[in-house]
């Protein structure tokens, strides 16, 4: 790159953040500047080993812990409102700074780019508040020169809510939405939930024999072949599983048509004009109650068709956000046309559930959504 | 000075042994030069071959680096230390010694834990007993989390231990482990048990080519002596 290049590109990128800063402020919202280098336990409590594989870690010998480079903002500014006067109260929130991952192969994404985007917080409204992040974002991709993004829209409320409305144990809905983020795992959950359970090996049915023994305590210790009891899991640790165990067991498989239903909510796709319509007649056709969250859909999609965004022209994809382990409502994201290989544009959603982990009383409602400016710079050329 | 083929080998233990009388076998003598104290050696019997001695663990990162023509390490440390590690270093021959499982073990005494989706299990119910996240013990940090997670186990935090790890448990700093074992004497001696669908690898010690290296003339001509040799096929170098 020669200098005129680089002084060139830094002007547009930081033409791009005046922009965003003045669009993001006209909106009400405040700027907020956390610290690059965050405590790694909370991040990675709340986004889990995989992405614990993608952070820059290193001790804080100070604190006998450990510091990563943030791998967002929506963690940081959630953690900073809640540590303020508290959770119970709505803000705004504006940020624009350098997040940090490191890449899998292909070595193609940066380590290093910018996220800009905002975080609001208890805004009662629901489906206004998500329908107005969706509409700013959109706004400031335009101030860069991104005018026909693709979006891509689900909502993750609608399978949570199919999980918790059909008939199964509560042992079986806690695995289920435990492995929801990890789709092939839940696939086979389920698919194993509708099936007679297996013959159990030796040492299972020893287990469970074990527990109506006039003392279970001595009697699973003696299945240990002599082991040393080492670590932290006690015999008590053992005999709770082993009940459950016996509870899971007795269970009888669950409806094919349960497990039926989910997954045929989890494949509705196609234009956001028709998914309401296809989800009431999965419920209504599967006589389950999912009026609550579909109606919440159906509100969100009036405020962004009211907003100025024709619902058909964004795709729903019940299935997305999968990935994304903290968010429990609307998700979305947005590339530059339909097929657009590469990073996102922008993304973002709802997470209400997350705030109840990082210290809430109850779930706070929670939205937010970034914008990766040197991307749309890229796919927009303003 | 013409360029040699620089050869990384061992610089202590069994698999330096082995390796020597590998290489004794095809007629290559590698001898330690110096007072025996310092990592210097030559090889004799062939022409144009530098042995540099290094640390096993190292051997990966030079061969990815390129700072090394060939080496000689376990498959382990090659898939778990070299990042996109096809694109940087060839397996070219198993060697037959340095045999090791790389397993998911955990104590000997959970006799509720035979599987990896037991595991799960208990991992998602330990925090909220024991306060914190379960715990896995290992310095294979990149093949362990790739195991566990293409097994659909969640809820586990990785804690580095680069050696005595099969003493975690016993000292509470773990609750389970990832670790090399041959014969499964000392997960025993630990009071540690594999788990039935626990074998993330079975590993030995290989010859590896790097390539990143540059093969100058007389580094080609040394591979290709010693290719012949060790009865390696062709080789893909830069």
């Amino acid at each position: 790159m020669t200098s005129a290049e680089a002084a060139d590109k830094a002007a547009r990128l930081a033409e791009a953040r005046a922009r965003l800063a003045a669009l993001f402020a006209s909106a009400g919202h405040v700027p907020v500047e956390p610290a690059h280098m965050q405590p790694a336990g909370v991040l990675l409590d709340l986004y889990g080993e995989d992405i614990r594989g993608r952070s820059f870690i290193f001790p804080d010998n100070e604190r006998l812990g450990e510091l990563c480079l943030r791998p967002d903002f929506t963690v940081p500014v959630a953690v900073m409102h809640g540590d303020g006067p508290g959770w119970d109260r709505a803000a705004a929130y504006s940020y624009i700074g350098p997040v940090f991952r490191r890449q899998e192969v292909p070595m193609q994404r940066p380590l290093e780019y910018l996220q800009a985007g905002v975080e609001r917080f208890g805004d009662t409204d629901r489906p206004a508040a998500d329908a107005a992040v969706f509409a700013l974002i959109r706004e400031g991709l335009a101030a860069l020169g991104v005018e026909n993004g693709h979006a891509t829209v689900g909502d993750l409320g609608i399978p949570f809510a199919a999980i918790s409305a059909v008939e199964m144990s509560e042992s079986r809905r806690r695995g289920l939405r435990r492995h929801f983020w990890r789709p092939g795992r839940f696939h086979e959950m389920l698919a194993a939930y509708t099936r007679a359970a297996p013959e159990p090996t030796p040492m299972r049915a020893a287990l469970l024999a074990a527990l109506d023994a006039p003392d279970p305590a001595a009697a699973v210790a003696g299945l240990a072949n002599g082991a040393a009891m080492v670590g932290l899991r006690d015999i008590d640790d053992i005999l709770d599983r082993a009940r459950v165990l016996k509870e899971e067991a007795a269970e009888p498989p669950i409806a094919e048509e349960a497990a039926g239903l989910i997954e045929a909510i989890l494949a509705v796709a196609g234009p956001a004009s028709e998914a309401v319509g296809q989800l009431r007649d999965l419920a209504t056709g599967a006589g389950v109650d999912l009026a609550g969250p579909i109606d919440m859909l159906e509100r969100r999609l009036a405020a962004i068709d009211a907003a100025g965004i024709a619902p058909e022209t964004l795709e729903f994809d019940a299935a997305f956000g999968r990935n994304l382990e903290y968010y429990d409502g609307f998700v979305f994201e947005i590339v530059s046309r339909r097929g657009a290989s590469g990073p996102p544009l922008a993304g973002g959603g709802r997470y209400d559930a997350m705030t109840v982990r990082l210290g809430a009383p109850g779930p706070v409602p929670a939205v937010g959504g970034m914008i990766r400016p040197e991307a749309a710079l890229a796919a927009g050329g303003a | 000075m013409p360029e040699t083929l620089k050869l990384g080998l061992p610089s202590k233990g069994r698999i330096q042994s082995h390796t020597i009388d590998w290489f004794a076998k095809r007629g290559i003598a590698i001898e330690r030069t110096g007072d025996g104290r310092d990592y210097s050696a030559r090889a004799l019997g062939i022409e144009g071959v530098t042995p540099v001695m290094l640390s096993a663990g190292e051997i990966p990162r030079e061969l990815a680096a390129g700072r090394i023509h060939l080496g000689i390490t376990g498959e382990d440390l090659i898939r778990d230390r070299v990042h996109d590690w096809q694109r940087r270093v060839v397996l070219a021959q198993k060697l037959g010694f340095g045999d090791a499982d790389l397993v998911v073990a955990v104590p000997a005494f959970w006799v509720d834990v035979e599987t990896l989706a037991d595991l799960d299990a208990v991992a998602a119910r330990f925090r909220a007993r024991h306060g914190h996240a379960f715990r896995i013990a290992t310095k294979y940090h990149v093949l362990t989390r790739q195991f566990l997670r293409s097994h659909g186990v969640a809820d586990y935090r990785l804690v580095d231990s680069q050696g005595a790890t099969e003493a975690t448990p016993l000292h509470r700093t773990a609750e389970a482990i990832v670790d090399i074992t041959s014969s499964g004497e000392t997960l025993r001696a630990n009071s540690l048990r594999a788990l039935s669908d626990g074998l993330i690898l079975h590993s030995e010690a290989n010859l590896c080519v790097s390539r990143t290296a540059r093969f100058g003339e007389n580094a080609r001509r040394a591979l290709d002596d010693l290719a012949g040799r060790c009865g390696l096929g062709e080789v893909p170098v830069g």
